[in-house]
């Protein structure tokens, strides 16, 4: 966070008139904003409201819909809802954190590349087992396909990146 | 008049009078219902449920957040509760770490006491724990998080009762735990030191930070003089360890114990506390004089200190820049010893033994290392003196009685009553009311009963000859915030104003015995009063080896000497 100015932040204080009680949506803005909670800006939040950083960090590590690490640029979405579940999405989850070495804890991985998330239900029963990456439906998977893709993925970003240099 | 309302507890028959909450009632019928989240002091959380009774028509209930009520028929030793509250401990010890023989608060535990208590003998629960990092980052408190039982007990008495908010809860269910935020350590965050969370703390995941090692080490170290000073507080509480009854006064013995420690010498911070009232007392009369920095308030308190450097930067020239007794009496001690015993500073250790977590931080703040070497090189806490003498085997209750040392073991009763919430202020009344009156009151003629009380914040206005003087005297940080924010919006004005972070002042400290009976701080502070009863003197300004202080060395107080052994300046901090 260079150079963060906290105009974006005040604006979203101030529509919440600085009150502590609304600390909850105040946050849920600041995820829209940053599309995490980033600390500096906890930090920020805390002492603008005058309530101490930990009960902010209270409420934001409580609620599983507030995160606390940035997320990668490609966001991963595996369904386990109950016919993913069924078809064994377990499987698929515990591929892809395996390939991209994340854990129950650590959502994202270092490079910023990749966020993992499960979800309830995405509408794609027909398509089970399925995943979303960044908007794309890929159903019909298994574990070696799931991670095939993200292989696909990681090959083309390296290209890309290596462009560069 | 209303008839009395009464209710019934194992069939015992309970007057119900302003008690808040059904737990009151009992432990009224002498019944002790166990608890670890209930304190008195702090707002009713309910989280523990080890205080659940059984209310016939409504079932089981955890007692301390039910109002008592006409006619209510409680048990509380039933088959089911018996069950219920064994599974409680054994779930909690499932999940915490039990290393009872080598923890700091093995025998002071509630956990450990509680499972005696109530037979719990096996644990069926599987250790599902998960090993956390030991934070030893502050100078003066230690946090053991596998070693929580999530009580919250420290969580509300930093946030609710020192208004400060280190600490809390984060995350959500079996990953919840008591954490400083971002995860960071306690030393990075806003904790003022004043270990009143580990005074609350029912295991030991919360203690003072120990540095009885680095103190035997000097006292063996046969090319070192070491000595030790007292603060007030100790004298009533220390007792308390040895299983005598709260508040008695042991100075005697302590001395005792210290000199056959190996202590080469055993002064009394109330001689300090002498010399920072005369320093004190000038200055207040001086800003009085010239209308400067009004209020005055106090600063023998570091957490107080360190709270308004965090906090309120903009009345850090109203601080006063004395010196808090502690570090005036190592500056002294050092300098003084260094000259007439002829010895290098650095061979002179001194050590002070105090009720309190944040002096040890407050030792060593870098300005009070003039030339790098400490003026107060280690800190005991009460609880660890006791531990010493523990460890040398010495019969406390039983030693003969010794004095302290001269010169800067002799003290005046207003150096004593320091370490009362409230005695700051007497003491320097007891010298500024002989000023502005122009002559000596009698040496029998020294009490201000009026600025004595249990309340912990404490308005007084005083005439003295033709001026007012109005006071306030306040301990609790989450207190003194109360007051400032008044003291910013216009509302009072106050000339001199007493902060102590622990609430009841020193008598109070994080690092005193624990205990978890209610009554044991109103006995030491009777007991320090009453303590100085039997001194001669009263008035920090009639201590002879204070006046010599000043004929040979400062001259005068508030004299470029003074200002540079005994005064000290502030700066804003921000933390995190
Ligand atoms: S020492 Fe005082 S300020 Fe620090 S965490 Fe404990 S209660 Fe809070
Ligand atoms: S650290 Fe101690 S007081 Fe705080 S929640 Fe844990 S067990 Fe309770
Ligand atoms: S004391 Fe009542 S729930 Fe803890």
């Amino acid at each position: 966070m260079e150079n963060t100015t906290y105009e974006k932040v005040n604006a979203i204080l101030s529509e919440n008139n600085y009150n502590p009680h609304g600390l909850i949506p105040i946050l849920q803005a600041v995820q829209e904003e940053y599309r995490y909670l980033p600390e500096n800006v906890m930090a920020y939040v805390a002492s603008s409201l005058g309530i101490p950083a930990s009960k902010v960090f209270g409420v934001a590590s409580f609620y599983s819909h507030f995160t606390l690490q940035p997320k990668g640029k490609y966001i991963i979405k595996i369904c386990d809802g109950t016919a993913c579940h069924v078809k064994k999405s377990t499987e698929i989850i515990n591929a892809l954190e395996k390939h991209l070495g994340l854990t129950a804890g650590r959502r994202t991985t270092e490079d910023l590349l990749f966020t993992i998330e499960t979800v309830a239900c995405l509408g794609t029963c027909g398509l089970a087992p399925a995943i979303v990456i960044n908007d794309e439906v890929h159903g019909l998977l298994t574990p070696e396909k799931a991670v095939e893709l993200v292989k696909q993925i990681q090959a083309k970003e390296a290209n890309s990146s290596g462009d560069k240099e | 008049m209303s008839k009395d309302r009464k209710l019934t507890v194992d069939n015992i028959k309970v007057l119900i009078e302003d008690e808040r909450n059904l737990l009151e009632v009992i432990r009224k019928a002498n019944i002790e219902l166990p608890t670890f989240c209930y304190h008195s002091e702090m707002s009713i959380y309910g989280a523990c449920r080890l205080c659940l009774v059984e209310i016939e028509g409504r079932g089981l209930q955890p007692a301390c957040s039910i109002k008592p009520e006409e006619g209510m028929v409680v048990n509380t030793n039933t088959k089911e509760l018996r069950k219920i509250r064994k599974m409680i401990l054994e779930l909690i010890l499932a999940s915490h770490e039990s290393a009872c023989p080598t923890c700091v608060k093995g025998g002071d535990c509630q956990l450990q006491k509680l499972a005696r208590r109530m037979g719990v003998t096996h644990i069926r629960f599987s250790k599902g724990l998960e090993r956390v990092k030991i934070d030893e980052s502050s100078p003066s408190l230690v946090r053991e998080p596998n070693k929580c039982i999530l009580c919250g007990d420290c969580v509300r008495m930093c946030n609710e009762i020192q208004g400060v908010g280190a600490i809390d809860f984060a995350y959500r269910g079996s990953n919840a735990k008591v954490t400083p935020y971002f995860g960071k350590e306690l030393a990075e965050v806003e904790c003022v030191n004043c270990g009143q969370c580990a005074r609350v703390c029912p295991t030991g995941a919360l203690y003072p930070k120990p540095n009885i090692d680095e103190v035997w080490d000097a006292i063996h170290d046969p090319g070192k003089m070491v000595v030790a000073q007292i603060a007030p507080a100790v004298r009533v509480s220390l007792g308390e360890s040895f299983h005598m009854e709260a508040g008695t006064l042991t100075t005697e013995q302590i001395v005792s114990a210290l000199r056959t420690m190996g202590f080469d010498a055993v002064y009394d911070t109330s001689f300090a506390a002498d010399l920072t009232v005369i320093e004190e007392a000038e200055e207040f009369l001086g800003r009085v004089e010239k209308g400067e920095n009004i209020p005055l308030f106090t600063s023998c308190c570091p957490a107080w200190v360190s709270f308004a450097e965090q906090y309120y930067p903009e009345f850090l020239p109203h601080l006063s820049s004395c010196k808090s007794p502690q570090q005036m009496m190592g500056s002294v001690i050092k300098n003084r010893l260094a000259a007439s015993k002829k010895l290098k500073k650095e061979d002179i250790v001194v050590v002070s033994i105090m009720p309190c977590t944040a002096k040890k931080s407050e030792a060593l703040r870098p300005e009070f290392s003039p030339d790098s070497v400490r003026d107060v090189d280690y800190v005991l806490t009460t609880q660890e003196l006791a531990l010493m003498i523990k460890e040398m085997g010495l019969n406390f209750s039983q030693l003969p009685k010794d004095s302290f040392d001269l010169p800067f073991g002799f003290k005046t009763g207003g150096g004593v009553i320091f370490g009362n919430s409230g005695g700051v202020t007497e003491a320097v009344l007891r010298y500024v009311s002989e000023k502005i009156e122009g002559q000596k009151n009698g040496n029998n003629n020294y009490v201000f009963e009026c600025v004595r009380g249990k309340d912990e914040v404490r308005e007084v206005r005083l005439e003295l000859k033709d001026k007012t003087i109005t006071l306030a005297i306040v301990s609790g940080l989450g207190n003194a915030k109360k007051l400032i924010e008044k003291i910013k919006s216009g509302e009072v004005h106050y000339d001199l104003i007493e902060v102590m972070a622990c609430p009841g002042g020193c008598i109070n400290g994080g690092g005193q015995p624990v205990t978890k009976d209610v009554c044991v701080k109103a006995k030491r502070t009777i007991s320090l009063y009453d303590s100085e009863k039997t001194l001669q003197l009263h008035k920090p300004q009639d201590n002879p080896y204070v006046t010599e202080l000043y004929n040979t060395l400062f001259k005068h107080p508030g004299s470029e000497i003074a200002h540079e052994l005994l005064h000290t300046s502030y700066q804003a901090r921000k933390n995190g």
